[in-house]
């Protein structure tokens, strides 16, 4: 059968060969690094970007840079509708409606929107609708100790503000949640549940819809840290079911600046405010003021526009290359990892081990040697991974470590590059004079 | 010699295993109750979460003192463990102001960013961390111990 290049572009796995066809998009992974083609494996931190995304930006600048929804100039409009269109683009790449995303400007932005417009719903005057949001002395507002720091600190500062307790569901020796532990955590007092979808340094992929069943079985409002999924597993928050979700750009082929938070439109409308001023008020006095719907309740201020007109664009690109198609990508170069990790003598994965599933990622530790100076043999070697806790120190702490290395893969990886990254891991211990299993 | 080894040369990597001086004892980690003449301080890098707790002890009369002991406890990369055990070595039996240019001298070889190598008369084996300085995310490492000295030798005048 003959091929044609779009079938080869659009269809069936991807294979090397179109990965390598995607690297011409990225201008900058095909840079030299200590002598050594760059192997980028620190997508996880933040990802590269095609061209594509490049010229949103810039084209926006060039032709259509005006402020949004203030004005009724030529340009003002065509700005607008650059924002609004990227909104229903980005909207419906996780298949919410459009005025069930609002923008922030990274997922820590979004997390502590929605801890501090809970908190507003705590203290004080609170309107009727708002009440569902309030969160007090008796509440309880669960996390899981896997979780980035950015969906534990906001949670720990609005228990401290409101008096609710923090408590969390805790994680097994392979970086699984302990899904027992998950049944007994959940009371009639849980009033928010919030975790990640997928865990940052273990790669473990939390059993969503499971968990928000089980969260809103008792009545609490489930909050999704979609930051490590939604970039890799193509999401979808109707059928996961959770109330709200949280993601970054810039971890998503986007730049940086921008990120956004969905939540049911019928929970948006009915929540307080978090930043307040300009842009998301309906009537106001010198004493009070009266808020749009969302998204405009959330955005107050002078928006990232291009940034927005960027995401839209990242977001097409990796809708045309296929999320099912990235996905399945990454799970194999993931496995790749941990299989040949493990065959390395003094090497401990973090997480699940071959076999199991998890996300295009690997967390090591190697014994002997700290993980600040694996980073640095790597990055001699052209190999850019990320060291240190990842900003998950209780995960580390839980795992017995206080530092690990992690390799993490995106669309634009090879197997050669994979296999790069484990020759070099091979080297480590003998550079550094440590023998032995 | 290639960047990577000029960073870690065989004596760093010895020292960060010998780690002189780590035999700070757990229960005196929080410095309590220290009797003259002995400093305590605890330096942490959030960024790598390497950690040291180093304790300097001194004897003689204020404004003449002499190191006459460095204990300390820590966790890191080899470049910051390497850096406290060296640091040990060098300054027991050294007057206060003696150690104090020599920190000043490390300190000033590690912000060059290459540009200055180590005087190996003052700072001895620690001369060998000068190509630190060409890796500006490490430097901090080879600080740590040499800041909490700093600060705890401080606390002894
Ligand atoms: C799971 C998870 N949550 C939250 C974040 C925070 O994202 P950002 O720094 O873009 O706000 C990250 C990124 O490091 C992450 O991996």
């Amino acid at each position: 059968m003959l091929l044609t290049s779009a079938d080869h572009v659009h269809t069936g796995p991807l294979t090397d060969v179109e990965v390598r066809r995607i690297r011409n998009d990225f201008p900058i992974l095909g840079q030299e690094v200590n002598g050594n083609t760059l192997v980028y494996l620190d997508s996880g931190a933040t990802s590269q970007k095609p061209v594509s995304v490049l010229e949103a930006e810039q084209e926006f600048y060039e032709q259509r840079n005006s402020a949004v929804h203030r004005g009724a100039h030529t340009l003002a409009v065509a700005a607008t509708d650059v924002f609004e269109d990227a909104r229903a683009t980005v909207a419906a790449f996780i298949g919410a409606a459009e005025n069930e995303l609002v923008w922030t400007a990274n997922a820590t932005a979004g997390l502590n929107l929605i801890a501090y417009s809970f908190g507003n719903a705590s203290v004080g005057e609170v309107a009727p609708e708002a009440r569902q949001f309030a969160v007090g002395p008796g509440d309880e507002v669960l996390v899981t100790e896997m979780e980035h720091h950015a969906n534990l600190i906001p949670w720990q500062e609005l228990c401290r503000r409101t008096g609710a307790t923090l408590k969390f569901i805790p994680i097994m020796d392979d970086g699984q949640l302990d899904m027992e532990a998950a049944a007994a955590a959940f009371t009639a007092r849980t009033r928010v549940f919030s975790f990640t979808h997928v865990s940052n340094v273990t790669g473990v992929i939390n059993p969503v819809v499971e968990l928000a069943r089980m969260a809103h079985d008792v009545g609490a409002m489930v909050v999704l840290d979609a930051c490590q999924s939604a970039p890799h597993l193509g999401l979808d928050v109707k059928a996961l079911d959770v109330d709200f979700a949280v993601f970054s750009g810039h971890k998503m082929l986007a730049p940086t600046g921008i990120g956004a938070v969905y939540g049911r439109a019928e929970l948006l409308d009915a929540m307080p405010p978090f930043l307040t001023g300009g842009s998301m008020i309906t009537t106001v006095t010198m004493d009070r003021a009266g808020y749009l719907p969302s998204p405009q309740r959330f955005e107050a201020g002078t928006q990232a526009i291009s940034q927005a007109a960027a995401f839209a664009a990242a977001v097409n690109y990796l809708s045309e290359t296929g999320m099912d198609r990235i996905h399945a990508w990454e799970a194999a170069l993931g496995q790749r990892m941990v299989a040949g990790l493990e065959a390395i003598p003094g090497i401990r994965v973090l997480g699940p081990s071959a076999g199991t599933a998890r996300a295009g990622l690997a967390a090591f530790e190697v014994d002997g040697v700290h993980a600040h100076d694996v980073g640095q043999f790597l990055d001699a070697a052209g190999v850019a991974v990320r060291v240190g806790h990842h900003c998950a120190q209780p995960l580390h702490r839980r795992l017995g470590l206080s530092a690990s290395t992690r390799a993490s893969a995106y669309l634009y990886n090879t197997t050669e590059e994979v296999d790069a990254f484990l020759a070099a891991v091979a080297g480590v211990r003998p550079y550094f004079g440590i023998t032995g299993a | 010699m290639s960047a990577l080894d000029s960073l870690y040369q065989q004596i760093i990597l010895e020292q960060s295993k010998a780690r002189t001086g780590a035999d700070l004892p757990n229960d005196q980690l929080a410095g309590e109750h220290l009797p003259a003449g002995t400093g305590q301080c605890h330096q942490l890098n959030p960024v790598c979460g390497d950690e040291i707790t180093l304790r300097v002890e001194t004897s003689g009369d204020a404004g003449a003192r002499t190191i006459s002991g460095i204990h300390w406890a820590g966790d890191g990369c080899s470049i910051s463990m390497a850096s406290a055990s060296i640091l040990s070595e060098l300054v027991v039996g050294l007057g206060a102001g003696e150690v104090q240019i020599m920190i000043d001298s490390f300190r000033e070889v590690m912000r060059s960013r290459g540009k200055l190598q180590a005087d190996e008369e003052v700072l001895g084996d620690a001369a060998a961390l000068s190509g630190v300085s060409k890796f500006p995310a490490r430097v901090k490492c080879a600080m740590l111990a040499w800041v909490a000295a700093e600060d705890a030798l401080r606390q002894t005048a």
